[in-house]
Parts: structure tokens; C-alpha cells; sequence
């Protein structure tokens, strides 16, 4: 968590990551997976606020949450 | 009360795709609101600089260092003799030497410079990196100074490819294979002089530091970089600022052993697994400094308080993320600004 918080993420989905220099881009969802993750909350949590957000089933919800959480993490950006 | 007018020189005016730091350190001076009257020292007669509307006042042409110390001496207390001059900032690597060599004879003439001391100007030398390792427990890639092509065929190990093949005070190729080295050898040594440096190259990201030494241990000054896009010469055509915590805390601590009087660019590796490698120390302002002014580290009017004896207080603190990007400007100049240049070797 703590590396996600030195993050600077913009509403447009824009994120740069001040210790390396990297800018990414991400789409609704990634930036709302990434608030929520700010805020603490649990996989479990994540996927029943997705699907209560878009038209969506909770093992897609699920598959696209862990596929950008991997992300995170190859990119170090989480912990 | 205003402030007493001081009158700075400075060298590497040439604004090219290989840029000299002159002209960003001009602007930082500048930026600071210090009251100055700003003399350029060109050793080129189309060096940009010289011809920048409202960027000197006056421009002198010098004769290269490698004529000697001599003409250099008699050319600077000539434009002395006319303007007083109170600071010189000089850029290059290759007229470092000559700087520090007569810094006290500057002094005693009234011009104040800030530069490292002779000692900390030779050991951190290219060809002199693995000792410099050594002696201050820093980590660097393998590398050795070589004066003969065909040593080449023979490094010792681990010495492989690729590696770089560096200049001894400029530019650095990559190498995969013998051809190339030797090419590169003779194209650098040719340019350069000897000896030619053969460096491990790292895989990593390449991150630098522009930095500010006290001659006391402190870091006056220190920001990060990364380079975003870097030119066919290996320039850095834009960049950004970094909080890389890790690179700093290297950072002072080269200072704080070395002791560095002056400013100086630190060139690192940083590898996946977060290790640092230093390829190279600058002793000098890099060419990117205005990305630090623009982060909120003025380091040439820093650079200026030292050398005029002041007292300046160490900076932290600089903004993340910001960026330097760039370009190339058509200036459209006068043959009769030209002619007084070549003629007179004065603008």
C-alpha cells in the first residue's frame, strides 16, 4: 500500500511514479481499483463494488481485478 | 539599497544537439534576481549563446585550452583588465584543469571560482573509477583503462559484451563486438587522446543527479533525473525529475566522504533488483541544471554565493515530476555580429 500512495494518480487516469520517473495510463476501472485499494478495502470488497458499479459478473469483475493487481506489482507499484 | 553588480563569466555557450551547460546556467543566474552583468566565453565563433538576444552582455572568444596555459592566462586577465570580471563558471570538462590548476592565481587577480580541488578533479577520472570505488565503497561496473586497441582481444575477466568504450572525457559507445570496439577505439583515442576506457554495461535505467559539495561534506544541493528520451549522441533530449530516496542518500554520502567543493552530475545505473552503479562522476554543471532550477534548486546562483565566500544554506526539498523537454530554435543572426567575432573576438 504504501508504494501506491506515493503514486500521483490524476482523475484522467493518468499515473506517474515520482521514484522512477514512469507515467502510465488507466482506464475507469484501474483507477477505481486503485482508490479502493487506497482505502483498504479487501479483493472480496473490490469485486462486489465493481459489479455494483458496471454491468459485470463477479468472476469477470474477479479475473480483470487480479490481472491489474499483477500489473501493480510488476510495475512495483504495490506492495 | 541595491545590490552591488557582480560580473560573472561563463563558458559553454554552445546550445547544439550536444549541448555546454553555459546557457541554462545563465538563465538560472538570471531567474535568481542576483544584479549581474554576464560575460560569455566562447571558444567557437557559432557557438548560439554568443548570439542569444538578452543572454550576455559581452562574449569573448578563448583560445582552446590545449593551446596552453599561457594564451588561456593572457586572454582571461586581458577581458579581466576590461571587465572586472568577480566569478568565472566554466563548463567543460576538457579546461577544468586549467581552472583549478590557477584558481589561486584567479583569486589573487579578484576572480572567485567554486571548483573541486585538484585531487577530487583527478581521482574520480574515468580511468580512474575502480580505485575511486574502492577507497569510497561505491559500486561500479568492472571497467578498465586501455591505450592499445589489441588489447581489446585480451580483457581481462569479466570484462564481456556488451560494454561501453568511453572517451576520456567525452562520449561512450555501445560495443558487441571486436570490430566495433576497435572502430570506436580509434574514433575516441583520435578525438580524445588516450587512454580509452572499457566499461561493463549494466542492464538497468539510467538516473542521474545533479548535485552542489560545500568542499566541507555537505550537499548544498541534489536532484534526481531520469532521462525520458535520449538523442543518437546519448544526450538527454528530455527529462524528469525523481523522489528516488535511495540515489540521494548515495548522493550525499559521495559528498560527504569526498568532501566535493563544487557542483558535479552523478551518472548511475539503477538494475531491477534496485542496485546502484555509478558509470561516471561529472566535475562540473551538467547541461540539464535548469530542470533543477525549474524544481526549485537554483544551483548556479548557489554555485555564484560560494564562490563570492557566502554562506548558503543546504536545500532538500524540489519538486517531483518536473519535466525538461527540449528544442531547436532557428536564431536569426547578423553578418556584422559575425564579422566583430571573427575580426575582433568580441561581441
Amino acid at each position: 500500500m504504501s508504494k501506491l500512495t506515493s503514486l500521483a494518480i490524476s482523475d484522467n487516469g493518468f499515473i506517474f511514479k515520482p521514484s522512477t520517473g514512469e507515467s502510465f495510463t488507466t482506464n475507469e476501472i484501474g483507477l477505481l481499483i486503485i482508490n479502493f485499494l487506497k482505502e483498504g478495502k479487501t479483493a472480496n470488497e473490490i469485486i462486489h463494488e465493481i459489479t455494483e458499479e458496471f454491468d459485470v459478473d463477479a468472476i469477470s469483475a474477479g479475473r480483470d481485478l487480479y490481472e491489474y493487481l499483477d500489473f501493480l506489482k510488476r510495475e512495483k507499484m504495490l506492495d | 539599497m541595491e545590490q552591488k553588480k557582480i560580473t560573472i563569466a561563463v563558458t559553454g555557450l554552445n546550445n547544439i544537439d550536444n549541448p555546454g551547460p553555459g546557457v541554462p546556467v545563465i538563465r538560472g543566474i538570471k531567474d535568481s534576481g542576483m544584479n549581474v552583468r554576464v560575460i560569455g566565453l566562447a571558444y567557437e565563433n557559432l557557438e548560439p549563446g554568443i548570439y542569444m538576444p538578452g543572454l550576455v552582455d559581452k562574449t569573448y572568444l578563448m583560445p582552446f585550452p590545449s593551446t596552453g596555459s599561457e594564451a588561456f592566462l593572457e586572454r582571461l586577465a586581458y577581458i579581466h583588465e576590461i571587465e572586472e570580471l568577480d566569478i568565472i563558471i566554466p563548463n567543460f570538462d576538457s579546461e577544468l584543469y586549467l581552472f583549478i590548476k590557477y584558481s589561486d592565481q584567479l583569486l589573487k587577480m579578484g576572480i572567485h571560482t567554486f571548483l573541486p580541488t585538484m585531487e577530487q578533479f583527478e581521482e574520480r577520472h574515468k580511468d580512474n573509477l575502480p580505485e575511486y570505488a574502492k577507497k569510497y565503497n561505491i559500486k561500479v561496473p568492472e571497467s578498465i583503462a586501455i591505450t592499445n586497441s589489441n588489447e581489446l582481444s585480451n580483457l581481462p575477466k569479466p570484462l564481456s559484451y556488451p560494454y561501453y568504450i568511453k572517451g576520456k572525457f567525452y562520449e561512450a559507445f555501445k560495443v558487441v563486438n571486436k570490430s566495433q570496439g576497435v572502430y570506436y577505439f580509434n574514433k575516441l583515442s583520435a578525438k580524445w587522446g588516450l587512454p580509452i576506457i572499457v566499461q561493463q554495461a549494466i542492464h538497468g535505467t539510467e538516473v542521474n543527479v545533479i548535485a552542489l559539495g560545500d568542499g566541507e561534506g555537505n550537499t548544498v544541493s541534489a536532484v534526481a533525473m531520469r532521462k525520458q528520451y535520449i538523442t543518437d549522441k546519448g544526450k538527454a533530449w528530455g527529462g524528469i525529475t525523481l523522489n528516488d530516496e535511495r540515489l540521494l542518500e548515495i548522493t550525499h554520502d559521495i559528498i560527504k566522504k569526498t568532501k566535493w567543493r563544487g557542483a558535479m552530475e552523478l551518472e548511475m545505473i539503477k538494475t531491477d533488483a534496485g542496485d546502484y552503479h555509478l558509470i561516471e562522476i561529472n566535475p562540473r554543471i551538467p547541461a540539464w541544471v535548469y530542470l533543477a532550477v525549474g524544481a526549485g534548486q537554483n544551483i548556479p546562483e548557489m554555485v555564484c554565493r560560494l564562490a563570492m565566500g557566502e554562506k548558503v544554506t543546504p536545500v532538500r526539498e524540489y519538486e517531483y515530476g518536473k519535466m525538461f523537454i527540449r528544442y531547436s530554435w532557428d536564431l536569426i543572426g547578423d553578418i556584422a555580429d559575425f564579422e566583430k567575432i571573427i575580426i575582433f573576438g568580441e561581441l
